[in-house]
């Protein structure tokens, strides 16, 4: 068996008194489409966020690629990291797609994208803007190669920060609700994108609310109710068989 | 040819003194106002102390008597302290060799002079007045897109010069502008601690020739050409840095 890409093991958070995380255990290997479902509150976005480190776990391991991400004990802050070198290399190699875009804004389309090849990870400029004008080729977006990102529509923007998340070179990809701040008819152009993401075997970890999306696409979905999964499994069984009453409600409502 | 009773040569070299004060002070005033701002938002109580314990003094106190506290302040301050130095070396040094000679390590009196207190001055009350405006610029950028540059594996050095830097310079800039013109006039009051910039040779040139509107009026019209000048450039670089976002 080969070594998961991403594995998270009996993760905790607490904000304060407030518990998010009761446990949560997560294994992605290579290829693997996660889609992470729940309601609001119930912790899937917390869990994307404590992948990449946004948040720091209370407690638990999470590994990439079978390195652990180190955490040791802090008297005032409770756990954190061990090397903040360490975590800025792995974060390095999982990228995050935003709700919200967060595209720079005082950079052109073109420098969002090369950004962080060029200044994080070293690659030379040159090579690092004929691999974005590919990207942004892909997404459809390379006439917009030198628009700033307010000029755009959200759906645009959402497509210029995939196509962000794809110039690192990512063993993993984490969308946060990538298509909840788009207005309905801007959903279907950044899906598509997804969807052909997903079909070239990229590994994805997508927190969302398109049901269809985790249905048809994802080879695994994981429901999460109040900090813990509660129902997992693949599509195909879990939205016809549902198993638990929560995840039937829950399904019931979106539809 | 324009002539100033026989005083325009010596009048633009003050001038020149003053944007040379000026501009040395503001980039002495960026500094500090940046160091500030980033020390009040910190989690540090320690730098938040400091930074606000600055900028509530020299915001409370007139820049003239500011001025007058540094620059005489400081000469004794200095000298004070290069002479318990001096002393505490001396005395070391005899401990450890008996036969040790009085020595002059650092020289006994140090003079200030106007033109570097009139630079540290102004540029350390101008720094508190940038602070506000600094903090202000950072409290306004994005904190999504500064989570973006996490995520992505920046360091807080880069996520600083490559995200927040450019972003917040765009939200300072009014602040900025604002506080250079003031600031530009301010260099007015180094006169009084004697350097001779422009205002000190319109006094000094008034006394002599009886003709103290001619002189000041000129000072004055020195001043708007700069405080004109400035004003475009502003426009223009607010100019830049929105096209950018739009």
């Amino acid at each position: 068996m080969t070594v998961p890409t991403l594995s998270i093991k009996n993760l905790h958070k607490s904000f304060a008194d407030n518990q998010v995380l009761k446990g949560v255990d997560l294994e992605a290997h290579k290829g693997d489409v996660i889609s992470i479902l729940g309601a609001s509150g119930s912790g899937k976005s917390t869990l994307l966020r404590c992948v990449n480190l946004l948040e720091t776990p209370t407690s638990g391991d999470i590994l990439v690629n079978g390195e652990l991400i180190e955490m040791k004990q802090d008297k005032k802050r409770g756990a954190i990291p061990a090397s903040i070198k360490q975590v800025e290399r792995i974060r390095s190699r999982l990228a995050m797609v935003f709700q919200g875009f967060n595209l720079w804004s005082h950079l052109s389309v073109l420098e969002n994208v090369i950004e962080a090849p060029v200044h994080v990870l070293g690659v030379p400029k040159k090579e690092a803007i004929v691999k974005a004008e590919a990207l942004l080729q892909r997404v459809g977006l390379y006439e917009r190669k030198d628009y700033y990102p307010e000029q755009l529509s959200g759906g645009q923007q959402q497509r210029v920060a995939i196509a962000r998340a794809l110039a690192v070179e990512p063993e993993v990809m984490l969308f946060d609700e990538p298509t909840s701040a788009l207005d309905p008819e801007l959903v279907g152009e950044v899906l598509t994108v997804m969807r052909d993401l997903a079909e070239e075997g990229r590994t994805m970890l997508v927190v969302t609310h398109e049901m269809a999306f985790a249905r048809d696409v994802s080879n695994k979905v994981l429901f999460l109710h109040q900090g813990l999964v509660e129902e997992q499994g693949k599509p195909e069984d879990i939205f016809t068989n549902p198993t638990s009453e929560r995840f039937k409600q829950f399904i019931s409502t979106v539809y | 040819m324009f002539s100033l009773y026989g005083y325009q040569d010596i009048f633009i070299e003050g001038a020149w003194l003053t944007l040379q004060v000026a501009l040395l002070s503001l980039v002495l005033s960026v500094a500090l106002g940046l160091l500030a701002a980033l020390a009040k938002l910190s989690h540090s109580t320690v730098l938040k102390s400091i930074a606000t314990l600055y900028t509530t003094i020299i915001r409370g106190i007139p820049d003239l008597i500011l001025m007058l506290l540094i620059f005489f302040g400081g000469q004794l301050l200095i000298n004070d302290m290069s002479y318990n130095i001096n002393e505490w070396l001396n005395e070391t040094m005899t401990g450890y060799y008996p036969d040790h000679e009085w020595t002059s390590y650092l020289p006994d009196y140090i003079d200030i002079s106007p033109y570097f207190a009139g630079i540290v001055t102004i540029g350390f009350i101008f720094g508190a007045y940038m602070a506000e405006t600094f903090r202000g610029a950072i409290i306004s950028v994005n904190k999504g897109q500064l989570e973006a540059a996490t995520a992505y594996g920046m360091n807080k050095y880069k996520r600083f010069s490559r995200v927040m830097f450019p972003q917040m310079m765009r939200y300072a800039l009014p602040g900025l502008g604002n506080n250079w013109l003031v600031l530009l006039k301010t260099t007015a009051l180094v006169s009084i601690i004697g350097l001779q910039d422009m205002v000190k040779i319109a006094g000094d040139a008034s006394g002599s020739t009886q003709k103290p509107f001619t002189f000041y009026l000129v000072v004055a019209l020195i001043f708007l050409f700069y405080t004109a000048v400035s004003t475009s450039v502003l426009k223009w670089a607010e100019r830049k840095y929105s096209i950018q976002t739009r």
